[in-house]
């Protein structure tokens, strides 16, 4: 049974308010390298697959395979790092040993003393420096389901197991405590993920599981120097669950030490339903890895020459990348932040710069490329931002063809076409006015009279008579040059 | 560092690898387990001044594949996919099939904390 969580703000002690606190945070992100295969085997590295279809003798830690380290990963792990500004190293691999059934093998290749990538730091937004410690190179797990007891870990009646993402490549980038609130962590994370995105290292998904974030948290009085208890936070799967996660954690850590009571340095598990943390293992079976070097892959040292011409390839980051685009486009920071998070800047620059309308574009943009670009590219989207601008297409219709060329790379006019999103004739379009003013002479006096908000009424009836095809803009051009004859 | 090997810790690392032994296999492991560490306390007084740590026998280094998918375990070079997909689906079913226990194409293991 779980001890009784729940922190309570009116505690026997008063002596310190909350204020008198300060939270100190260091992230551990787990990053999912972009790669085709896996780390150390040749299935392939994909989302999504029918369980234990990406397995091979390897990662299944069948006896008599062997591992060779994927020269890919490597390529981007080392890409990360001098986007961090960190020390590429001479490094080896180590063998973390556990029992647990995501690694059918009872260790995970990892490494341990001698990371890739040593030092560098992080500039959030604010300006503020994060230090890296190291960034290393480790293999993911299996995916474990637990099945009865409504999917809990603690009341499950039994596990299955796909071993599809065991031995899918991950960068475990780790902090510095140097974060200081929840709201900087949430920033840290977004911009590691811009940067991670934009040297194609990751697509940064965290609803897919591609970036993991586990949260070690102290509280201290303030002016301390000496760390608090920590403890870590595992199950943290959104930026918003990461804010929550924190603001529980350090309440709970206040509460206790207001309280005087002991707060046990421990893992916890992060409830997304109730906001709050539980222990995830208890002290007795605290892990105890016994790392040791693996026998069976020979030291990484990386050679300058290579590091250098992964440098000289580099694409640009996301402070390059933003001042591009608002250059280009003058739209807003925080769009323009939006945008280079999402991967999708350098389309929307290549759009603008061969002509399409900057506003335009970057709505567009916003609004429609959430899940990234897909197959479109930036001819494609040029003619879809000129064919909305010349209303061949009204922006409901816009939102269709763009989802269908992201999806398949289809032309736009073809794909308007056959969805019949042909632009209406003006004096067709203009009967066909006429003909929704004489069946509503009261809203059309009224209109006439003054009143605005009818605009909305007349557009909303044009549409349903033209089944979306008519544009807004133009009936709104239409109905305004008709009221003043 | 020359940590005696007691029977706690030995019990302790037989734990750690879920491995149930009895009170002689338990003193056997520690004699066994303390032989080695001594073996390393003989190294440890050499003077190594100089010699920089070895984590693996050979001169080698940077030993890389490419990133290319070919199902390493039944590939033999010249796949049509829909082969692999063939193939894919009998590595699965052989592995499966070893299994103690699968449901729905997965392994089935007990719960992990009860």
């Amino acid at each position: 049974m779980p001890e009784k969580d729940l922190p309570h703000n009116h505690s026997k002690h008063e002596s310190s308010k909350d204020d008198d606190f300060e939270v100190v945070i260091g992230l551990e992100v787990h990053a999912e390298l972009a790669t085709k295969t896996k780390l150390f085997s040749d299935s392939a590295n994909h989302f999504g697959d029918e369980p234990n279809t990406n397995i091979d003798p390897v990662c299944l830690g069948l006896p008599g395979s062997l591992p060779v380290l994927n020269k890919r990963a490597v390529e981007l792990s080392i890409r990360v790092g001098i986007a961090l500004g960190s020390t590429i190293s001479p490094c080896t691999f180590a063998r973390k040993n556990y029992f647990y059934p995501d690694m059918p093998k009872n260790f995970q290749t990892s490494q341990y003393d001698q990371p890739l990538n040593v030092g560098g730091s992080l500039t959030l937004a604010s300006g503020k420096k994060i230090g890296i410690t190291r960034a290393h190179l480790e293999e993911d797990t299996g995916k474990i389901t637990h099945i009865g007891g409504g999917g809990r870990i603690h009341d499950a009646k039994y596990c299955l197991i796909d071993y599809n993402r065991a031995g899918v490549p991950l960068l475990e980038i780790v902090s510095e405590p140097e974060i200081s609130s929840g709201e900087e962590a949430r920033e840290y994370v977004k911009e590691l993920r811009a940067i991670l995105v934009a040297v194609e290292a990751s697509d940064g998904k965290m609803e897919e599981g591609s970036l993991r974030v586990d949260t070690n948290i102290s509280v201290r009085k303030k002016g301390e120097v000496e760390l608090g208890v920590r403890t870590e936070i595992k199950n943290v799967n959104s930026l918003r669950s990461l804010l929550r996660a924190v603001e529980f954690e350090t309440k709970r850590h206040i509460s206790a030490i207001q309280a005087g009571e002991e707060l046990r340095q421990e893992t916890r598990h992060f409830n997304e339903d109730t906001g709050e943390t539980h222990p995830l293992r208890s002290k007795e079976d605290d892990m105890d890895y016994r790392y040791f070097p693996e026998p069976d892959l020979v030291p990484l040292d990386p050679d300058e020459k290579w590091v250098e011409e992964i440098r000289e390839q580099m694409p640009a980051l996301p402070t390059e990348k933003r001042v591009r685009l608002k250059e280009a486009s003058g739209a807003d920071d925080s769009v323009i932040a939006l945008l280079v998070s999402r991967g999708v800047d350098d389309l929307v620059d290549a759009t603008i710069q061969a002509g399409a309308d900057a506003a335009q574009t970057i709505k567009l943009a916003e609004q429609n490329l959430s899940d990234g670009a897909g197959k479109l590219e930036a001819d494609a989207f040029l003619k879809v931002v000129n064919m909305l601008q010349a209303g061949e297409l009204s922006a409901t219709q816009v939102k269709a063809v763009l989802t269908e060329v992201i999806e398949n790379g289809v032309d736009p006019k073809q794909v308007a076409e056959s969805m019949g999103f042909e632009a209406m004739d003006e004096g067709e379009l203009e009967g066909l006015v006429e003909q929704v003013i004489s069946q509503n002479p009261d809203e059309w006096e009224r209109y006439k009279g003054g009143d605005q908000k009818l605009v909305g009424f007349f557009v909303g009836q044009m549409m349903k008579l033209t089944q979306g095809k008519a544009d807004g803009k133009v009936v709104t051009a239409m109905l305004s040059k008709k009221a003043a004859n | 560092m020359t940590a005696e090997i007691t029977p706690d810790i030995a019990a302790k690392v037989a734990n750690l690898s879920r491995l149930k032994l009895t009170d002689e296999e338990l003193a056997k492991f520690t004699d066994q387990l303390s032989a080695i560490l001594e073996h390393a306390a003989d190294i440890e007084a050499l003077d190594l001044e100089g010699v920089l740590p070895t984590s693996h026998p050979y001169p080698l280094k940077n030993v890389f594949r490419q990133d290319v998918v070919s199902q390493g375990a039944t590939s033999d070079g010249n796949d049509t996919e829909k082969n692999s997909g063939e193939k894919i689906a009998a590595f699965k079913s052989s592995v499966l099939g070893v299994a103690p226990e699968s449901e729905d194409g997965q392994f089935k293991v007990p719960p992990i904390l009860s």
